[in-house]
Order: structure tokens, then sequence, then C-alpha cells
């Protein structure tokens, strides 16, 4: 199987059965209390969701270090606006839906446009929260975020990757937000997969001597899914090449954009509306660069509902056979 | 911060004089902006860059100065002014407010000009801030003051009360907010808009030690913060009853000129051209009332 070998991604993936599965907001977690280990600037602000958002290891760890908001979070934002002013390095979390959702403007002003050193934290984005339905399930946070001047954005796509990502925002000033997810995902990557924010890796490749029919540019754990397709793909002959997008700003262009050149296709695949998101970036970095024709899997203009995780990502268009059709079609359109 | 004899309460109210005329100056040349909120908050400020505030014009980063938040950022031509006059900036440069290029936009940006501690315009977002900021300095056992200023306009705000909670939980004594209750907001006046009174009730209910005061009188300014600084385990709200405008007779207490400069006139007053220099003119003899020295 053609997955990149440099880059040491997990050996049983492609099996459903035995490939491990973990919430990409585990990751998280872990993240924040190795940062935390090397500095101790770093505190943690969480608005009453200290354990869903698996901030609850770095408040038993450092209490000092911890400040318990309760259910506001303009002033999450703010108050961590205020840290950062003295020199802190501020995580705050909450649901996305409620950060960056409910305080959009606190961090536009507060963290953006001041340019403090704040890392929002967004857990439970995506329909496959699940159960709790749409007004739970954040689809349009990366939509708000990625416009803001100064701000960063990343989607991991597994636990491991979301482990280093919180580790690494702590390296750079200036604000950031991580979306995280609620469900247990496959864990793609391992702690030997090389990682650089601001890169977009390849992680699976058209076989040798050929070129690619199509690149599949995906974020967050849908990435799974997206591998998957290129293996079906694969069995049915055509040459498929993943990419691993989630430094969704700044956006790896370069990787991009070659992958169009190769390809001359391309299906962009999110767990978010398509509107504004990861595949809207794609677009713009194409259409200004190489406009190739786009696919582009994700919430199409619609609100969540309850349901059981993988039956909602099959309802709203993002399992894998939707991501087969619109590698079809995207190649039909190049084609015709 | 000290006693304040007479001598220095003159040298004040010069300072707050002069200060006046810069903010009447200021909105002249940048033909827009708020003028009864600068007006009114006119001594406040100087009392804190003139004898409240550990501060260095010279050294805005001094890690050992006090934090001044300014939450209600419109009204910022005052402390722009204070500061100039304080020797942060020329006074000159006063003149370039809201214009395209300046350090001294028309709400405060904190990486445009030094000696803003943080950007602030959209309101209720500033008490957060500084509550942010009087953590931080706990959690390292600093002894920095932490001063922010808020309308009493902006106490409408929600995250306004989020961030009250936050404050007496913490017990922040080292936290002092100056309401100005000058009693107006751009539609009108606050208890038509949205009451808030009882207001000493409700940041009583929410652990906070409150001070009312006359903010037009220096010595009562001054006992005010010193109050302030003796209360331990409580956060302390200065209720300054302020005359919105104040200094020029014929603007004061008018909500109408809340979002206004001069010579453009509130939307219901004929715009008078002359009206800047007429205001300079009273600012100049205090109204024709006073004091040959101030000439």
């Amino acid at each position: 199987m053609p997955t990149n070998p440099q880059m040491k991604l997990a050996e049983n993936l492609l099996d459903l059965n035995t490939v491990k599965q973990e919430p990409t907001r585990m990751g998280f977690g872990l993240g924040l209390v190795q940062a935390a280990d090397e500095n101790p600037n770093i505190v943690g602000l969480c608005a009453d969701l200290t354990a869903s958002t698996k901030m609850d290891d770095f408040a038993k760890k450092y209490p000092s270090r911890f400040i318990q908001m309760g259910i506001g979070e303009q002033n999450l934002a703010v108050t961590a606006a205020g840290l950062s002013a003295v020199g802190k390095i501020p995580y705050i979390t909450s649901y996305a839906m409620f950060s960056p959702g409910r305080n959009w403007e606190q961090i536009r002003t507060t963290l953006c446009y001041n340019n403090s050193n704040v890392k929002v934290v967004g857990s439970h984005s995506g329909v496959s929260v699940g159960p709790d339905g749409a007004t739970h399930q954040a689809i349009e946070d990366m939509a708000i975020a990625r416009p803001i001047p100064n701000m960063t954005v990343f989607a991991p796509c597994d636990s491991v990757e979301g482990k280093k990502i919180a580790y690494a925002v702590s390296k750079f000033y200036g604000p950031a937000y991580i979306r995280y997810t609620r469900e247990k995902t496959p864990v793609i990557t391992t702690e030997e997969t090389p990682f650089e924010l601001g890169k977009a890796q390849v992680f699976w490749f058209e076989p040798e001597g050929k070129k690619p029919d199509v690149a599949i540019i995906a974020c967050g754990p849908l990435l799974h899914n997206a591998i998957l397709a290129a293996s079906a793909l694969e069995r049915e002959g055509l040459a498929v090449r993943v990419i691993n997008n989630g430094s969704v700003k700044p956006m790896d262009e370069a990787t991009i954009v070659q992958a169009a050149r190769d390809a001359g296709a391309v299906v962009t695949v999110e767990e978010h509306q398509t509107a504004g998101g990861m595949g809207s970036s794609v677009a713009e970095v194409l259409a200004k660069n190489f406009p190739v024709p786009i696919e582009f899997i994700g919430v199409q203009n619609r609100f969540g509902e309850s349901g059981e995780p993988n039956e909602l990502i099959e309802v709203f268009g993002m399992g894998v056979t939707h991501i087969i059709e619109a590698v079809k079609k995207v190649i039909a359109r190049k084609n015709a | 911060m000290s006693y304040l004899n007479d001598e220095k309460i003159k040298f004040l109210e010069e300072k707050a004089n002069a200060v006046r005329m810069s903010i009447i100056e200021m909105l002249l040349a940048a033909g827009s902006g708020h003028t009864a909120g600068p007006l009114g908050m006119a001594d406040i400020f100087t009392a804190l860059y003139f004898h409240i505030l550990k501060h260095d014009p010279k050294n805005p980063e001094w890690p050992e100065r006090d934090f001044l938040v300014l939450s209600n950022g419109h009204i910022c031509p005052v402390q722009y002014a204070a500061m100039a006059h304080a020797g942060y900036f020329p006074i000159e440069e006063l003149l370039t407010l809201r214009k395209f290029g300046t350090r001294l936009q028309g709400h405060p940006h904190r990486e445009k000009l030094p000696g803003i501690e943080v950007s602030s315009g959209p309101l209720g977002s500033g008490l957060g801030q500084a509550v942010g900021i009087a953590i931080g300095l706990k959690m390292d056992k600093k002894p920095n003051q932490v001063v922010c200023i808020m309308g009493d306009g902006e106490q409408d705000c929600g995250i306004v009360w989020e961030s009250l909670m936050l404050a007496g939980k913490h017990h922040l004594d080292n936290l002092t907010v100056v309401i100005d209750r000058n009693n107006i907001q751009i539609d009108g006046m606050t208890e038509d808009i949205m009451p808030l009174e009882p207001m000493r009730a409700k940041y009583e209910a929410f652990n906070w030690h409150v001070i009312d005061l006359n903010a037009h009188n220096f010595q009562d300014i001054n006992s005010a913060f010193e109050e302030a600084r003796g209360i331990y385990e409580k956060p302390v709200i200065l209720l300054a009853h302020t005359i919105p405008g104040k200094g020029i007779p014929e603007i004061e207490f008018d909500y109408r000129w809340h979002g206004n400069p001069p010579g453009k006139g509130p939307g219901d007053i004929i715009p008078q051209p002359e009206q800047g220099k007429k205001f300079l003119d009273e600012l100049r003899t205090l109204g024709g009332k006073i004091k040959g020295e101030h000439q």
C-alpha cells in the first residue's frame, strides 16, 4: 500500500478492526501538560467543561495555574487577553460552538487585534458530536476564525497530531485556534510521524511512475475516510494522492499547488460547512495559482441533528463512498 | 499618591483645564469623535497621570508600573491628552487623532501607542482584561495595581457581569474600577435606556467594595483611591459622579453631546462652525467665572 513511508503512519491504519481509536481531544490534554511542564507561564482557563475538553489533567497537576471561569465564554477570552498582557500563555477551552462561537468579537478584538498570546481550544467540533444535536455541533468554527488577521487555525487528524499541535502552539507568540473532536476516531499517525506547523503532508502517494488522477486534501479525523477512499480507488486502478492539511492557516500553499499541478483535479474533505472552511481556503489558493476542478466534501448549508456519529457522517455526505463519488465526478470534470 | 495640599490641587486643576482644551482642539481637528465623556473624565485622568498612578512616561513598559485599562475606548481623547501632557509623546501629535497613519486611533490600539495596555472600544471587554492582568499579577505575587476605567452605559453588557463575578471570586484587591457615572449614553439617559440603579447594591452583591465620589473634586478623587488601596480581599468600584461635558456649561448634562464633536452639533442642533472656538474661550476663562492665572 502506498502510504508515504517517510510519514511513519500507523501500520494497521486501513484495518478498522484493529486500528487504535481515540478522540483527538485526548491529545490536547496530553500536549497541554507537556507544554506546561516546560513553561511555567502556561495557564489554563475553562468555561465549566474541564473534563470534556480534557483540561482536567492540567488542572489537577497545576491547580494554581488553572482558572475555572464558569459558563462565561466572552469573559473567558478577554480574561485570557489580560493574562497575556502580563506575560502568561493562556489556553482557553470550551466547546467550539461557544468558543470561538459565542465569543467571536472578544476573540477578534482582545486576542487578535491585541495580538495576544492566547490559544483557543474548541472541542466538540463537527456533526460527530452526535446525540447532542445541532446546537452543540460546531461546523462554522473554522470559517469564523480563519479570516481574522493574526489568527492561526489548526485541525488535527488524530489524537497524536492533536497532542503535537497543542504543544507546538506554545512555541510561537500569537493567537491560535485548534479544533478538536469528541468521538473516538482512528489514530492515523505515530509519535515518529514528522510534524511542523504550517506544513501539509502527503500521507498517501500515487503509485511510483504514475501521475495522480486526483489529489484529496483533508483535515481532521475525516482524513481517515479519505485514506480508505484512496485505497479503494487504487484497487479500481486510479492513482490518488492524499494530503493531510491540518494547518488550515497558515496553509502550505506550495504543497497544495504542486498537488493541483500533478493531479489536475482536487477533492477537499472536512467535517465543517463547505462554505468558509479548509476547502474554501484551498479553493482560494488554487484560484489564484493554478485553477483546477474541485469537489467539496463537507456539510452543505445545513444544520446538524441528533444521531450516532458514524450515521451522521453518512447522512451529511462525508462517508467513504461519498468521497469516492466526488473523486469520480471531479475526474470526469477534468476530462470533459 | 499622597496627601494633596492646596498647591498640588491648583496644579491639578490647571492641568485638567489644559487637558480639556486639548480635547476640544483634537476633536476640532479630527472632525469626529466624542465630546461629553472625555470632558467629564478629564479630572480623573489628570489625577491618575499626575498624582495617583505609578508610571514612567519615558519608559511605558516599566515592569513596576501600575496598569491602566480603558474599557470605554471611545473616551480615548482624554487619555491621549493626559498622556501627552504627562510626557508620553509631543502635545502636537494630539492633532493627528483619527487621521490616517496616526498612533492615536479612533479607539485605542495597544500595538500603535506605547502606554496603551490593551486595545479597546467594543464595550464591556476592558474589565475582563483588567481582571486577567490582576490575576496574572497575583499569580506572580507582584505588587502592581490595576485601574480600569469604564462607562456607565457599558454596564448594560452581559460580559461585564461575568467579569465582575470572576473578580469577586478571586478577591482582587489589586484592582480598582472607576465607573464614569455621567448618566448618559448615545440614545439618552441611562435610566431610560436600561435602568442601572441601584448600582451600589448590585456591585456589593457581586462581592465588590463600592465608594461614591465627586469626580470633579481632586481631594475627593484622591481620598477615594486612597481608601481603595486600603481595602483587602475585595476589588473596589469607584462610582465617579461626573458631569458629562464638564467645563463647557452649554453642553453639560446634555446626552446629545455624547457622540458628537464641537462644530458638528448633535442631530437636532444646527451645526455651528464657531462652536469650537467658543468652547475653547469658555475653557480659557472657565466660563467667565474665574481665574486670572488660568488665562
